[in-house]
């Protein structure tokens, strides 16, 4: 069994939600990212989302559009952040790591290189933002030969048949984007939340994550009520930015929020 | 040396792509969040509906017509052929439509679509301006609110272009991000749109984006095709030797070449922005020198780093200052139906001062380019011979740039 799907069983067990934080790789550099990875787990993360930057990030809002720009500066590249992953492996061969970013990067390594050295450094899952269902085939079978999980996004604007061709491919998680937008802009309403992933939970049994503008531990405890996983991002990297010249009390900033959602969530579930 | 003898350029039958994904062959398809397909599955829908009904073509046409000014003329540069000593040299002046260049063709299709689709809010990007000031200016015809985002770094080099959408009523956002320019333009309207999707309707200025838009805008500019064939079989008597246009996204290369793949007698030539050399890296020609990729929505050539990260672009002419290219434009390269040549922004600024003096014809940078590789070309071609370049826009907006560059002071 998958580390993703182990991961969910024994939260799910345990009467647990996943917490899922992601941090962009190489934001300041990569030793930052690594030593971050550990004391997110450490904080109560249960897998962790490793953003890949990118040049042109289409649909994240200005937080973490920057903490690609800092990436990449830093000289952090696809193949940067498998490496990194190997190295979170030499320390931690239990806690799933996914990763999240755009095609081209991975168009340019190719396809099967891409999913070969993924695998083999203990990446579980890939979400990459810009490739539907639609256009995956080719992407699916290559993660499917290396046990890779391919994870996709559904939106408040999804109808049945967008929902349909997303789960007949997506395996570890569906990723729910909570609202019309960019990453870590705007808010949600709670409701509309629930009904959606209602009607998603009818096409699937696969776990629901849900993101897109879950800033503090009320409102990932409320999304635990409704979601399997809660997904942070952009206030996570509010705490890297915030804390620029320190790492180590950007580190703490981002333990102590992951500290109270973790108690948040657990509190409900 | 008359060109085609051998066939050089390969010949293509019963040519209809894409196909129902919005592919072209490898290139194309729809590379977009899950936040974006209904929307994209919506206009394609309505696109499909409406290309189709009259009423909405009777309407296209009769704005073509009384507002764009269509159709526009072809005319013989005589006196420039005479200078070169080659073939003849025929311009098509998209330079004379409303707004000075071939992009509100699209403008005004897509607007139309707009409406009809119940959207009551415009988005767009722009590089140089042009297609920012055909969506604004068509904006303000139909009472629609318009929002342009424009790369910080365009805003100061195109402030004239600037200014005018703030009469029209539009709301000029500059760009922060990335290498704030035309690519970053086109990243925060899709940022835009994904929040604003119930209202909104995001008019591309070019044969890139997601599908429909590269078979739309096509649908859109091909009026400059199908016009010129007419107009030059009346003039001539016979289709022209060779079409000869600007490529950025390749819009109005498209616009002209599309109702002529078919014809095998036609050479294509798109030509793209070599900026200071293609083999100083400080350029704008993926089709010359990049390698296929995804980016914005399609699958195309693109100007990336070995890690696929896309690098910056440089061109004298901000229209062409963009890292990708229209997908159906890779396609034609890669099957052999046209042919990807570039142009310096040092040969492009020597046709500008030709055409301005010779024809007093004062060419947008864009168009010079292609009117610098259609004197090329003309050269090596017999005085029977024709080609048709497509003068994609006029000089005006780019007075300023030329003036500096030269050190005069305006």
């Amino acid at each position: 069994m998958s580390r993703l799907d182990d991961c969910f069983k024994t939260l799910k067990k345990a009467g647990k939600k996943a917490l899922i934080p992601f941090v962009t790789a190489g934001d300041p550099d990569a030793d930052f990212t690594l030593s971050c990875m550990h004391a997110m787990v450490k904080a109560g993360a249960d897998i962790i989302e490793l953003g890949v930057p990118f040049s042109d990030p289409m649909a994240d809002g200005p937080v973490i559009q920057k903490a690609s720009e800092r990436a990449l500066k830093g000289g952090m590249t696809l193949r940067g952040v498998i490496a990194l992953v190997k190295r979170f492996r030499q320390q931690d061969a239990q806690t799933p790591v996914v990763l999240m970013g755009y095609l081209n990067p991975i168009e340019f390594m190719g396809y099967e290189a891409f999913a070969a050295s993924a695998a083999e450094a203990g990446v579980d899952g890939v979400l990459t933002v810009d490739i539907p269902p639609d256009e995956s085939a080719e992407l699916v079978v290559a993660y499917e030969k290396q046990g890779i999980a391919p994870i996709f996004l559904l939106a408040p604007t999804s109808h049945p048949h967008r929902i349909k061709k997303v789960v007949a491919l997506a395996k570890g998680y569906i990723y729910y984007v909570s609202l019309k937008g960019v990453t870590g802009t705007g808010s949600f309403d709670l409701d509309d939340v629930a009904n959606k992933i209602e009607e998603i939970k009818q096409f699937t049994s696969l776990p629901l994550a849900v993101g897109f503008g879950v800033k503090n531990a009320d409102l990932a405890a409320n999304i635990a009520k409704i979601g399997d996983a809660v997904v942070v991002g952009s206030a996570l990297i509010d705490c890297i930015t915030a804390n620029a010249d320190d790492h180590e009390q950007a580190k703490a900033a981002i333990s102590s929020l992951l500290n109270d959602m973790r108690k948040g969530m657990d509190a409900v579930s | 040396m008359p060109i085609n003898k051998q066939g050089k350029q390969s010949k293509v039958t019963n040519y209809q792509l894409p196909d129902e994904k919005g592919h072209f062959g490898p290139y194309g398809g729809l590379f977009v969040a899950e936040t974006l397909m209904e929307s994209i599955e919506e206009l394609n829908q309505a696109y499909t509906q409406y290309i189709k009904d009259p009423d909405f073509l009777a309407e296209l046409d009769a704005d073509l017509h009384d507002y764009v000014g269509r159709p526009s003329p072809i005319y013989h540069a005589v006196r420039l052929s005479r200078d070169i000593g080659g073939a003849q040299i025929y311009l098509k002046r998209e330079d004379l439509n409303h707004t000075g260049a071939h992009k509100i063709n699209n403008t005004i299709g897509q607007a139309l679509l707009a409406k009809r689709m119940g959207k009551t809010r415009i988005i767009a990007e722009t590089g140089a301006g042009q297609h920012g000031v055909a969506t604004a200016t068509v904006a303000a015809r139909l009472g629609l609110e318009c929002v342009v985002y424009m790369g910080a770094e365009d805003i100061q080099r195109q402030s004239p272009n600037v200014y005018r959408m703030r009469l029209l009523g539009a709301t000029v956002v500059p760009v922060t991000s990335g290498s704030q320019t035309l690519k970053d333009a086109l990243n925060e309207a899709l940022r835009d749109w994904v929040t604003n999707i119930d209202t909104t309707y995001y008019i591309i200025g070019t044969v890139a984006g997601p599908h429909p838009y590269p078979a739309m805008v096509r649908d859109f500019q091909t009026i400059i095709g199908r016009e010129s064939r007419q107009q030059m079989l009346q003039k001539t008597g016979r289709l022209p030797d060779a079409l000869v246009a600007c490529v950025g996204g390749g819009s109005n290369a498209i616009g002209l070449f599309y109702p002529f793949i078919e014809d095998e007698a036609v050479s294509l030539y798109g030509v793209e922005a070599a900026g200071q050399g293609v083999e100083t890296g400080k350029h704008s020609a993926p089709l010359c020198a990049g390698k296929p990729g995804v980016l914005h929505g399609n699958r195309t050539y693109l100007m990336a780093d070995d890690d696929g990260e896309i690098i910056e672009t440089h061109s004298i002419s901000a229209g062409l200052d963009y890292p990708g290219v229209g997908p159906e434009h890779a396609w034609l390269k890669d099957i052999g139906r046209a042919e990807y040549v570039n142009i310096k922004d040092d040969e492009a600024l020597a046709a500008f001062h030709q055409l301005t003096r010779v024809e007093g014809i004062i060419p947008a940078l864009e168009s010079s380019h292609a009117v610098a590789y259609a004197t090329k070309l003309a050269s090596q071609m017999d005085p029977e011979q024709t080609i048709l370049v497509n003068l994609s826009g006029r000089g005006d907006k780019d007075i300023f740039t030329i003036a500096k560059l030269e050190g005069i002071e305006l």
